[in-house]
C-alpha cells in the first residue's frame, strides 16, 4: 500500500469534531482517553476559530489535522502526536512538546516551542519572537522569520531559521545549536557565530529533511551558539548586575 | 492580562454594524478581564453639534431636568439621552467647555468620560456582555471603535478605572499591560497643566497622548513618543476624531494580532477576536511588530 492511499484511508475514518458543535473540553478528553493501541490514529478537528489548548496533552501516536487558526498553546505537551494545524498558531504553539510533531501551515506568534523537550516543530510560515525559548531538546524547523529574544536561554535542541531573526537570538544561551540562513539583526548576549563543521552539515540536512524543506543547501545556513562564558559568576561582571 | 479590540471602518456599508461588531469582538475577549469592561465608538459628524459623555451613580437623581437647567445655563438648545448610569449631552461645539464646567457645577456627582465631536464612551464594571447589553452598543453606528477588557492590576475596580481613557477632545486609548513610570509622567503632566481623575496608569498613558498632540505631534508622532518616554509594558489602541493607531513596547510580551481587507483594520489581542469579522479568511492577519508605530486616518 502506498503511502498516498493510506492517508486516504486514514482520512476517511478521522474522527471529525467540530468545534462549533462541540466543546474544547470533548476534544481533548477524547484524546486524553485514547488506550494504547487504539485504531483511532485519524482525528480532525473543524472550526478551531482561535480557541485556546487545542490537543493539548496529547500521548497517543495520532495524527490530528486542525483546519484553522488556533489560539494559545495548541499541542502543548505532545508526546508522540502528529498534529498539523492548516491555519496559523497563537501564543506557545508546542509548549513543552517531548516528542511527536507539529507543523504550522501559517504562521506563529510569540514563544512557538518554548521549553520543548523532544519532537519537532515545523512553522511554515513566520514565527515570532522568543521562538524556542528555554528550548531543552526539541528541534524547530521555521521557513521564514523569527522574531526578537529567540532561543532565549536555550538549554538543547536545534533551531533552524530560514530567514531572518530578530534582535538578540540567543540571548544567555546554555547549549543548542541555531541554524539562521539570513540575516540576524543582532546576537544576545553570550551567543556566537560558530564554524559550520561536517557534522552540523548533516545534523542540518538531517533535520531540512524531516521538515520537508528542499531546495536548500545547509552550506547556506550560519550557526550560532553559546559562547560558554556566562557558565560561571564571574566577580569581575559584578557592577553589570 | 485585559483583551483590547479596535475595528476602523473603511467601508461605509459596515457603518450601521460597527457596534454589533466590535461588541462580538469584546465579547470573546471576556476571559482575559473580567473586572470592568468599555468601549468609545466614534459616530458620524452631526455638523453643528458635540457631545459630551457623563456617568452618574444616580442616574435618576442627576440626569432629570439636567437638560433644562444646562440650556439656561449655556443660552444654547441642549440635548441628553439616557443609557442606564451614562448619558450623552448633546450642545452646540463652541460651548462644550462651558458645558462640562455648568455640568459639574450643577451635579458634582457626574463623572466626564469624554467628549468631543463624534466620541461616545460607555464603561462599567463588569462583564463585556454585561456592559455591551446595558447601553445597547450593539444598535451603534459609527466609522470605528475601541474596546476593553480589564482585569484590573494597577488601580481598583471602579468605573473610572475601566477603560477606555480619554483625556483629549475624541481622543481615547485602551491599554494592555503596566507602566512604571505612571507616577513621574504624571507629574510631570500635572505641572504641565493637565488634571487626573484616578490613580491609573493607562490614564497617565492617554493623557501623555492628549499631551503630545496639544503640542503639534499627529496620532503617529504621539505614539512614537511613548517608546521612549513610558516604562513598561503596553500595548495601546488608541483613537481619535478620524484616525486610529496601535503601538506595542520594544519587549512586546502583550499579544496582539491585526487583520486588514478592502473593508476595515482590525485589532484583538487574540485572533479569536477576529473570527467573525467579514471577509476574515481572506484578511492580512499579521501580528504587530514591537516598538512600532500603526496608524490609519479616515
Amino acid at each position: 500500500m502506498t503511502a498516498t492511499s493510506k492517508a486516504t484511508r486514514d482520512q476517511a475514518h478521522a474522527r471529525v469534531f467540530d468545534l462549533d458543535a462541540m466543546s474544547l473540553r470533548e476534544l481533548n478528553q477524547a484524546l486524553h482517553g485514547l488506550a494504547p493501541g487504539s485504531n483511532e490514529t485519524a482525528w480532525e478537528v473543524l472550526n478551531p476559530k482561535g480557541n485556546h489548548s487545542v490537543a493539548v496533552g496529547v500521548d497517543q501516536p495520532v495524527s490530528i489535522d486542525v483546519r484553522g487558526s488556533v489560539g494559545y498553546y495548541c499541542g502543548g505537551m505532545n508526546s508522540g502526536g502528529t498534529i498539523t494545524v492548516h491555519g496559523s498558531a497563537g501564543p506557545g504553539v508546542g509548549e513543552n512538546m517531548m516528542s511527536g510533531s507539529i507543523t504550522v501551515k501559517g504562521d506563529a506568534s510569540q514563544y512557538a516551542g518554548a521549553t520543548g523537550k523532544g519532537g519537532l516543530l515545523v512553522i511554515e510560515g513566520n514565527a515570532s519572537s522568543r521562538c524556542g525559548i528555554s528550548m531543552k531538546g526539541i528541534d524547530i524547523v521555521v521557513h521564514g522569520n523569527i522574531g526578537h529574544m529567540s532561543a532565549f536561554m536555550a538549554q538543547s535542541g536545534n533551531l533552524v531559521v530560514l530567514g531572518d531573526a530578530g534582535d538578540a537570538l540567543g540571548d544567555s544561551i546554555y547549549e543548542a545549536r541555531l541554524f539562521v540562513r539570513g540575516k540576524v539583526d543582532s546576537l544576545g548576549a553570550d551567543c556566537i557565530a560558530k564554524e559550520m563543521r561536517p557534522e552540523h552539515l548533516e545534523l542540518l540536512q538531517g533535520l531540512l529533511d524531516r521538515a520537508g524543506v528542499t531546495g536548500v543547501k545547509p552550506s547556506e545556513f550560519k550557526r550560532y551558539g553559546s559562547a560558554r562564558t556566562l557558565y560561571n559568576f564571574n566577580i569581575d561582571n559584578a557592577d553589570a548586575y | 492580562m485585559c483583551g483590547i479590540v479596535g475595528l476602523f471602518l473603511k467601508d461605509k456599508s459596515l457603518e450601521p454594524k460597527l457596534g454589533a461588531m466590535l461588541s462580538e469582538m469584546l465579547v470573546s475577549l471576556s476571559d482575559r478581564g473580567p473586572d470592568s469592561a468599555g468601549i468609545a465608538i466614534y459616530g458620524a459628524p452631526s455638523g453643528n453639534e458635540a457631545k459630551i459623555t457623563i456617568q452618574s451613580a444616580k442616574p435618576d437623581r442627576d440626569f432629570r431636568d439636567l437638560d433644562t437647567q444646562l440650556a439656561k445655563a449655556l443660552g444654547v438648545p441642549v440635548s441628553i439621552a439616557v443609557k442606564s448610569t451614562h448619558a450623552v449631552v448633546r450642545t452646540r461645539p463652541d460651548k462644550i467647555d462651558e458645558a462640562r464646567e455648568a455640568i459639574q457645577a450643577l451635579r458634582p456627582d457626574i463623572r466626564i468620560m469624554g467628549a468631543g465631536d463624534v466620541v461616545e464612551i460607555y464603561k462599567e464594571v463588569g462583564l463585556p456582555e454585561a456592559v455591551v447589553d446595558r447601553f445597547d452598543v450593539r444598535k451603534m453606528t459609527g466609522t470605528h471603535g475601541i474596546g476593553h477588557t480589564r482585569m484590573a492590576t494597577e488601580s481598583a475596580v471602579t468605573t473610572m478605572g475601566a477603560h477606555p481613557f480619554s483625556t483629549g477632545a475624541d481622543q481615547c486609548l485602551v491599554h494592555n499591560g503596566s507602566l512604571s513610570n505612571h507616577n513621574n509622567v504624571r507629574r510631570e503632566l500635572i505641572r504641565e497643566g493637565m488634571s487626573f481623575e484616578t490613580e491609573n496608569d493607562t490614564e497617565v498613558a492617554a493623557a501623555y497622548l492628549s499631551s503630545q498632540m496639544a503640542h503639534g505631534k499627529n496620532l503617529g508622532e504621539a505614539l512614537e513618543g511613548t517608546l521612549s518616554d513610558l516604562d513598561g509594558f503596553f500595548t495601546f489602541v488608541v483613537g481619535t476624531k478620524n484616525g486610529f493607531g496601535v503601538v506595542r513596547d520594544p519587549i512586546a510580551c502583550k499579544p496582539a494580532v491585526m487583520a486588514e481587507t478592502d473593508q476595515y483594520v482590525a485589532f484583538g489581542s487574540e485572533y479569536r477576536a477576529l473570527t467573525k469579522l467579514p471577509g476574515i479568511d481572506n484578511a492580512r492577519v499579521w501580528e504587530p511588530e514591537p516598538a512600532t508605530v500603526y496608524f490609519w486616518e479616515h
